[in-house]
């Protein structure tokens, strides 16, 4: 072989290394670490996993949120505003933005009584912007559901 | 009056970058229209001039609180500070992409001015692609986002205010800093496309567009660097990097561009790697059209995303396939031809660059499938929605530059052509040696406990320093006066050395950051005290105060040690008057190697506030890096070679005839 050949040889084994070596650790860290979004309706029916980390995204209930006195432990609800409702427990200070009445995901997992244990909730930094997950669910069951009229909370 | 004057303008400039691109095509091309080769550079000029008319036209209506333009409308107040009606200017959609425009028509003239060293043709080829370029911002602006349109004849007494994120110093700085390397890289670009269109793609090329690329490239690494250290402290969390979507936009850019820095040094010096390095500034200022397009298009979910409109997110996707397919199809007829000829082995510096821009190049793929990825998946599996969070990027980033910082510590080392591999691997031991001791000596004097990850780095980080100085050492070892030879290497060298050592400070910062910082969430009622890390915060309770368009919560906070007073720390909790909106104002601390960090939660009950407490040692230094890193790529445009005008002429017309 032409050395010319040879170096190029190497060169292009290195470059198909590298990449596969990288694709490898992708698909790999892909295993454990992306969450998927569920609905309120989708964590009620069963549908989302117990134990494992998920997104779940909705509109805090009016009068849902519940102080613990002697820690930051706090407990809300989050709705699609169509009757499914799903109870979060977070422990920790809330966003800014986070209130009743806007549009929340919190991070976490279900536990048995499909109650979702948050480590993170995120609220978005503008007060008129939506988590474009939230405003889906709030479609999706505003669509599903035979009510005519949209009533908010 | 004024705002009309100012959209009027920017139709004006429309007109000359057009007139820019079409004579310096016609001029190219007939050699009849020779003597039309001065214009382009004019209309440049003109161009810039008309853009910064309308840019302060924009300015003026900000001052003084012209409500009737719906941007000024959406995004001041009549009580905001003076300084934040400025920046304000760039605070929303409209007005930042006419700060970019202004940006990308201020390159332009700059390329116009100072391009004394390049042909009359060449010249003549760059400008007509960049007037291509800014002709596309300026449609895009003109008719998909008009920062001047009118709100007649209702409009708001007062505007509905800034977003209280934006009201500070950071964005006064980061976005002209971000700009001005998102659309540097449309220079080096504009340089690919002419030498393509030229077809003489000699190694001229790559010295020209050297101290563009490198200039850009550093405006970007300060912007990325200030973007960081504004979410550190406005955004309450004290995180640095969030993976986000759109600092990711921000990053890709940076990955390639600085994979271009180090190709294009090879293609001056050696000659090789010419095709590669005209893909690698194609992709570069595609990158940042890429960046802009996920920015403002809104297809991803971000915390800084400006508001969805999908009509300005088509346009800039059909700008991007114009600019990334016909560069591509113009590479693909005459890049083939291409061939270097200069040979060189392994272990050579040529191998070490190569090493670096292949991983670099992978390690941006990796990014942008991170970031594109919740987008395909969402449309290949209707509906459902997909996030992937920083553990995922940390967990397949973090070992591609590791081996990336590999390379950087052995290429220093390594000569042209080739090396004796004694060279490389004798100082490379004894360096490590040097490091591991130096390392072991920083954690027993800092104290702090044996973290094996975390001591790997630090000793990577010092490894890299140590090898640069042992380099720098035996270089002067046979010098007779080694004062002369030590300030006597080139701008470029100097500038790399910094560069590299940026990164070195910037490595030791993630290393301890990651490692030794110490984050709480708690209740405390006035004079309870939470101690961390021998640091003692005692809650003294919170008081009103007023600010000029907000009042806030502010709450005292002593930090002692060891019964010694350190600092009063005042944290805010600020609700803006004309919104409504709450902020978290987080309290500081800097010191040289921690940083003391608290933010107000919320009241809960009996005078009872959530309060977040941070102990983050050599966090700062994060930051000094990545300005090390920037002020490194400034440095190299003093070197000599970049103005050395007529030789290099003399020396590129041999090039031309070989």
């Amino acid at each position: 072989m032409k050395p010319k050949r040879r170096q190029r040889l190497w060169v292009v084994g290195a470059i198909v290394t590298l990449s596969a070596i990288a694709s490898g650790l992708a698909l790999f860290a892909l295993q454990d670490n992306v969450n998927f979004f569920y609905s309120p309706a989708q964590i009620v029916s069963g549908e989302a996993p117990v134990g494992q980390t998920l997104r779940g995204g909705g509109m805090v209930k009016t009068g849902s949120i519940t102080r613990e006195p002697e820690s930051l432990s706090v407990s809300f609800v989050i709705s699609d505003l169509k009757g499914a409702d799903v109870a979060v427990r977070y422990e920790g200070i809330l966003p800014d933005l986070f209130r009743e009445g806007q549009g929340v995901v919190a991070v976490g997992t279900l536990d048995e009584e499909r109650v979702l244990i948050a480590s993170e909730v995120l609220a978005k930094h503008d007060e008129n912007y939506m988590p474009p997950e939230v405003a889906d669910v709030i479609d999706e069951a505003y669509l599903k559901s035979d009510v005519e009229t949209f009533q908010p909370l | 009056m004024i705002v009309e004057l100012g959209h009027f303008c920017l139709i004006l400039a429309l007109i000359l970058v057009v007139g820019q691109a079409g004579l310096a095509f016609l001029a190219v091309s007939n050699a009849q229209n020779h003597h039309w080769m001065h214009l382009p550079g004019s209309l440049a000029t003109g161009a810039f001039l008309f853009v910064l008319l309308a840019f302060s036209a924009l300015t003026f209506a900000f001052l003084h609180d012209d409500f009737s333009v719906q941007y000024v409308a959406e995004n001041s107040n009549s009580r905001l500070p003076d300084a934040f009606k400025f920046s304000a200017v760039w605070g929303g959609h409209e007005g930042s992409f006419l700060l970019w425009t202004l940006v990308a028509t201020g390159w332009t003239l700059a390329v116009a001015m100072f391009s004394g060293q390049l042909t009359e043709d060449m010249k003549t080829r760059v400008l007509g692609v960049l007037g291509f370029v800014n002709a596309g911002f300026l449609i895009f602006l003109i008719f998909a986002s008009n920062p001047f349109e009118r709100m007649l004849p209702v409009y708001p007494q007062d505007g509905s205010d800034l977003n209280p994120l934006l009201q500070d110093f950071g964005l006064i700085v980061h976005p002209p800093m971000l700009y001005m390397g998102y659309v540097g890289f449309a220079v080096p670009f504009a340089f690919a496309i002419a030498t393509l269109w030229a077809g003489r793609l000699d190694a001229a090329w790559a010295r020209w567009s050297r101290p563009w690329t490198n200039a850009a490239w550093a405006f970007l690494t300060l912007g990325i660097t200030l973007g960081s250290y504004w979410a550190y402290y406005e955004l309450g969390w004290g995180g640095w990097w969030f993976w986000d979507a759109v600092e990711n936009a921000s990053f890709m850019p940076w990955l390639i561009g600085t994979a271009l820095i180090h190709s294009l040094a090879a293609t001056e010096k050696r000659g090789v790697f010419r095709s590669w390095t005209v893909l690698l500034a194609i992709f570069a200022f595609s990158f940042s059209l890429l960046g802009a397009f996920l920015v403002r298009s809104g297809v991803l979910t971000s915390v800084h995303t400006f508001a969805v409109d999908p009509e300005r997110g088509l346009y800039i996707l059909a700008f991007l396939v114009v600019v990334i397919g016909g560069s591509l199809a113009l590479y693909a007829m005459r890049a083939v031809d291409v061939k270097s000829t200069a040979r060189f082995s392994l272990s050579g510096r040529e191998a070490m660059l190569l090493a670096n821009n292949v991983i670099l190049v992978v390690t941006t793929a990796v990014v942008l499938a991170g970031t594109l990825a919740p987008l395909i998946y969402e449309s290949l599996f209707e509906g459902d929605k997909l996030s992937v969070g920083p553990p995922w990027f940390n967990a397949v980033f973090v070992p591609l530059v590791t081996l990336l910082f590999l390379f950087m510590v052995l290429s220093p080392y390594s000569r042209w052509r080739s090396t004796a591999v004694s060279r490389i691997v004798v100082p490379a031991i004894g360096s490590l040696l040097v490091s591991v001791v130096l390392s072991s000596l920083f954690f027993w004097i800092g104290g702090a406990s044996f973290e094996p990850v975390a001591w790997s780095y630090v000793t990577l980080a010092l490894w890299i320093v140590v090898g640069l100085s042992w380099d720098m050492a035996n270089n002067l070892r046979n010098k007779r006066d080694r004062i002369a030879a030590l300030f006597g290497r080139s701008w470029s060298y100097y500038g790399m050395w910094l560069g590299h050592s940026g990164m070195a400070v910037c490595i030791l910062g993630v290393a301890a950051t990651l490692y030794y910082s110490d984050e709480r969430d708690v209740r405390m009622q006035p004079d309870d005290v939470v101690v961390l890390s021998g640091y003692e915060f005692r809650f003294l309770g919170v008081d009103q105060i007023e600010g000029p368009n907000y009042v806030a919560d502010r709450g005292v906070i002593e930090v002692s040690m060891d019964e010694s007073p350190i600092a009063s720390m005042y944290p805010e909790k600020r609700r803006y008057l004309s919104s409504g909106n709450v902020m978290t104002e987080a309290a500081m601390k800097p010191r040289f190697f921690v940083d003391l960090y608290v933010a107000l939660g919320e009241p809960v009950g009996d005078d009872a506030w959530a309060v977040r407490v941070h102990y983050k040692p050599f966090v700062r230094w994060i930051w000094i890096g990545g300005a090390l890193i920037g002020l490194g790529g400034f440095i190299t445009l003093f070197d000599r070679r970049y103005r050395r005008r007529r030789q290099v002429r003399e020396e590129v017309a041999l090039e031309g005839a070989v």
